[in-house]
């Protein structure tokens, strides 16, 4: 019975979660339950990935309404990979948590905090799984919302400003979205994504349609923080709790990018959102953004904001694959997404670690952190894979975008490209260099809290996975191909 | 000039109300008036979606002897989700100010960031 | 004669009322305009009244906030409870149609529990935004 409803329990799960957490008296029980509920997402996320695998998708009637009339759930291979990002970086984040936010947050915040969380996970997972847009907006806020209180629960005030701050960009994205839809809904009465599909080519109001368009993605371009709309992002990184700087960084604007992609190829279709004119602009706004946030990494002098900025970098690499409009190209952006949400997420990791003790990312405090040297390995395996070194995840991202610029005969961005690599080598060895190369100046012991064990395995599941998945890359590469020849309408 | 006539009024108040909200969230420097702008902002667009389910002569959308013209219902249903939605940034948004202010002792977003920058 | 004297006796007169409208729009609907975020939303007020007429410890000897954060919790169970029970029962997520026998019998309670659920979430979290700030100005 519970596998026609692996989908929903996806979202169900951590909604029912939530409120239990919220009512439970100790901080280990609302931790178990946030872990026990992340293991069972992670099974299922696993489980309806394979099942959508070579081309499926799996429908889901809420309520029993068939759509357009009721809210449907549909499951492809494209949010099929999306819905597992969400769930490993879940699961793991959460197993990092329970040392890393005990030493930032009073112990009796601790049940909220992790109901909070799982409100975050409902939202993601909702916006990657439903199939009806409105209902998308409402997930998208639901996630956005939690957000905002998670990010003001860092341990120094700017957190507050920067939650402040989120908030008003956020809030002002989805409400764009929501002019858009609503602007879609006047042309063509419908708001289910696939019916929606397929009236936008008989409409005959292009211009309401046109605007519409225009709008939601202006609010989804801001959610997701694409150059130049990524203002928001690095003080929410940068002071955010560390377990959720890593969340954030692995889902929030992935998610967001899942929905620009979306929208733009099976809803609105490559016909009617595609003209040149806008997939040149996408080419080089990805590729200002490499340029811009890989230039700014290197002037940074936090740890923590210095991997904001690669973010934003590394999302652009994302969105120029997404503007090639080839299948190579796109594939390489969605696998881009994955590569690079386990790869963020395992450095901002170690940043967390470092800054358990100090309470601070700042370079210099962190100098010549000898005493914890096998961080080194995960600094080594993530920086490599910021790179694009072969044997790690993001080598095989850029070389599929390297290849999608080469068949399309784009050699500026190839350089761009390539470009981008090299500056992240010098932004990788900046931080390396700083923490493991300079003497330390006052050699300051190590008190504080030590990271748990959690903690480690946490890191540690992430690294064999930038390593794993940058050798193997059937698995991932072959999900990410699969979603990119249907969202083209290409057939194998 | 179609557009600038009487049927159009109401899209042309939305896009005030919209401008203003906006307007207030990027150009004042007070928290405050920044959420209140963006309470307005949000406002705007409810009126929009309600301004979509109006059909001309249409009653409330309650099935009635004597009526056969109804109001497209949806927007509203739609609406009021969202209402709630702003409810719950709003109030997220004033704990927030009402904890900058404990930490700054200011809500004015140029003294916090002289704040910020001296620290 | 106390300058709240009015108040407390206008307060005291139309709290009652206040929520047997609030009841009145949630259970009346499935039939009617209404359901269980006005209902909450109206609840809410009638605690806000109370608040301001009575005073802040008055009214958490009645209400505390512990009570209201189980309660807020408490409705999104029951909203997640019924649409799990629809799944236990064969259904898809929220059908209500599967709970009892007779699938009208079956729409109308799912329905009712639901809108139940939501109006005790959003009746307690508008109640304890509002003491929470409430609080927090006497604080600082």
């Amino acid at each position: 019975m519970i596998e026609n409803h692996m989908t929903i329990m996806l979202v169900v799960l951590p909604m029912l979660a939530a409120p239990l957490i919220a009512l439970l008296p100790s901080k280990n029980l609302s931790w178990g339950l946030a872990i026990l509920t992340a293991t069972l997402q992670l099974y299922l996320a696993v489980n309806v990935l394979l099942d959508v695998q070579g081309g499926t998708a799996i429908h889901y009637e809420l309520g029993g309404w068939a759509p357009p009339w009721g809210i449907s759930y549909r499951l492809d291979s494209l949010n099929g990979l999306m819905a597992l990002l969400v769930c490993l970086i879940n699961f793991v984040c959460l197993l990092y948590a329970k040392a890393s936010i005990e030493a930032e947050i009073p112990g009796r915040k601790l049940g909220l905090f992790y109901a909070t969380w799982q409100l975050v996970v409902t939202g993601l997972l909702g916006i990657v799984l439903t199939g009806d847009i409105f209902n998308l907006f409402v997930f998208l806020e639901i996630s956005s919302l939690s957000t905002y209180a998670l990010i003001g629960m860092g341990r120094q005030r700017q957190a507050l400003m920067a939650a402040f701050q989120y908030l008003l960009s956020g809030t002002l994205g989805a409400s764009f979205f929501l002019i858009g839809v609503g602007l879609c809904y006047a042309a063509t009465g419908t708001l289910n994504m696939q019916d929606l599909a397929s009236q936008i080519g008989q409409s005959d109001q292009p211009m309401t349609l046109y605007s519409g368009f225009a709008f939601l993605f202006t609010g989804l371009l801001l959610k997701a923080a694409i150059y130049p709309l990524h203002a928001w992002l690095p003080n929410v990184y940068q002071f955010s709790p560390q377990a959720v700087s890593a969340l954030l960084s692995a889902t929030s604007t992935k998610v967001a990018l899942y929905v620009v992609v979306r929208c733009l190829l099976d809803v609105f279709g490559v016909e009617f959102s595609l003209s040149r004119l806008f997939a040149d602009l996408l080419l080089l706004a990805g590729s200002l953004a490499i340029l811009f946030g890989s230039l700014r990494a290197i002037q940074q002098t936090d740890l923590k904001r210095l991997l904001a900025y690669s973010s934003i970098a590394q999302l652009g690499y994302s969105v120029v694959g997404l503007g090639l409009l080839t299948v190579t190209g796109l594939s390489g952006a969605l696998v881009h997404l994955f590569n690079h949400g386990i790869t963020k997420a395992a450095l901002f990791m170690g940043a967390g670690m470092l800054a358990l003790g100090p309470g601070t990312t700042l370079l210099t405090r962190l100098a010549g952190g000898t005493h914890r040297p096998w961080l080194l390995l995960l600094f080594l395996t993530g920086g490599l894979s910021l790179i694009g070194f072969p044997g790690t995840v993001g080598f095989i991202s850029k070389w599929m975008l390297a290849l999608a610029a080469i068949e399309q005969g784009h050699w500026w961005l190839l350089v761009v490209i390539l470009l981008g690599s090299l500056l992240a080598i010098l932004y990788v060895w900046k931080f390396i260099e700083t923490l493991y190369f300079v003497p330390q100046n006052p050699p300051e012991t190590s008190t504080g809290p030590v990271p748990g064990r959690g903690m480690w395995l946490a890191c540690g599941l992430l690294c064999l996975a930038i390593v794993y998945f940058g050798l193997d890359t059937r698995f991932t590469l072959g999900v990410a191909m699969d979603a990119a020849r249907q969202l083209l309408g290409v057939h194998p | 000039m179609s557009l600038l006539s009487i049927d159009h009024l109401y899209y042309w108040v939305i896009v005030i109300l919209l401008m203003l909200g906006m307007y207030s969230m990027i150009a004042k420097p007070n928290l405050l008036k920044k959420l209140a702008g963006l309470s307005i902002f949000q406002s705007a667009i409810f009126l929009f979606y309600i301004s979509l389910g109006k059909q001309t002569g249409g009653t409330a959308p309650i099935i009635a002897p004597g009526y056969d013209t109804y109001a497209n219902p949806l927007p509203h249903v739609l609406m009021l989700t969202a209402i709630v939605v702003g409810v719950a940034t709003v109030a997220l948004g004033y704990a927030l100010i009402i904890r900058i202010r404990d930490a700054y002792d200011s809500m004015e977003e140029d003294q916090i960031r002289e704040q910020d920058d001296q620290a | 004669m106390r300058p709240d004297l009015l108040l407390k006796v206008l307060a005291k007169f139309l709290i009652p009322f206040i929520l047997i409208f609030a009841f009145y729009v949630q259970f009346h609907g499935d039939f009617s305009p209404g359901g269980g975020f006005q209902a909450g939303v109206i609840i809410s007020a009638a605690a806000v009244l109370y608040v301001l007429a009575f005073g802040l410890e008055l009214a958490e000897r009645g209400i505390p906030l512990r009570a209201l954060q189980y309660l807020s919790s408490t409705g999104i169970l029951l909203y997640t409870g019924v649409g799990v029970a629809c799944l236990l029962k064969g259904g898809n997520f929220l059908d209500y149609s599967v709970l009892l026998d007779n699938d009208v019998a079956g729409q109308h309670l799912g329905i009712i529990l639901i809108e139940l659920g939501v109006g005790i979430t959003v009746a307690s979290t508008l109640t304890l935004i509002f003491f929470t700030f409430a609080h927090w100005s006497r604080h600082s």
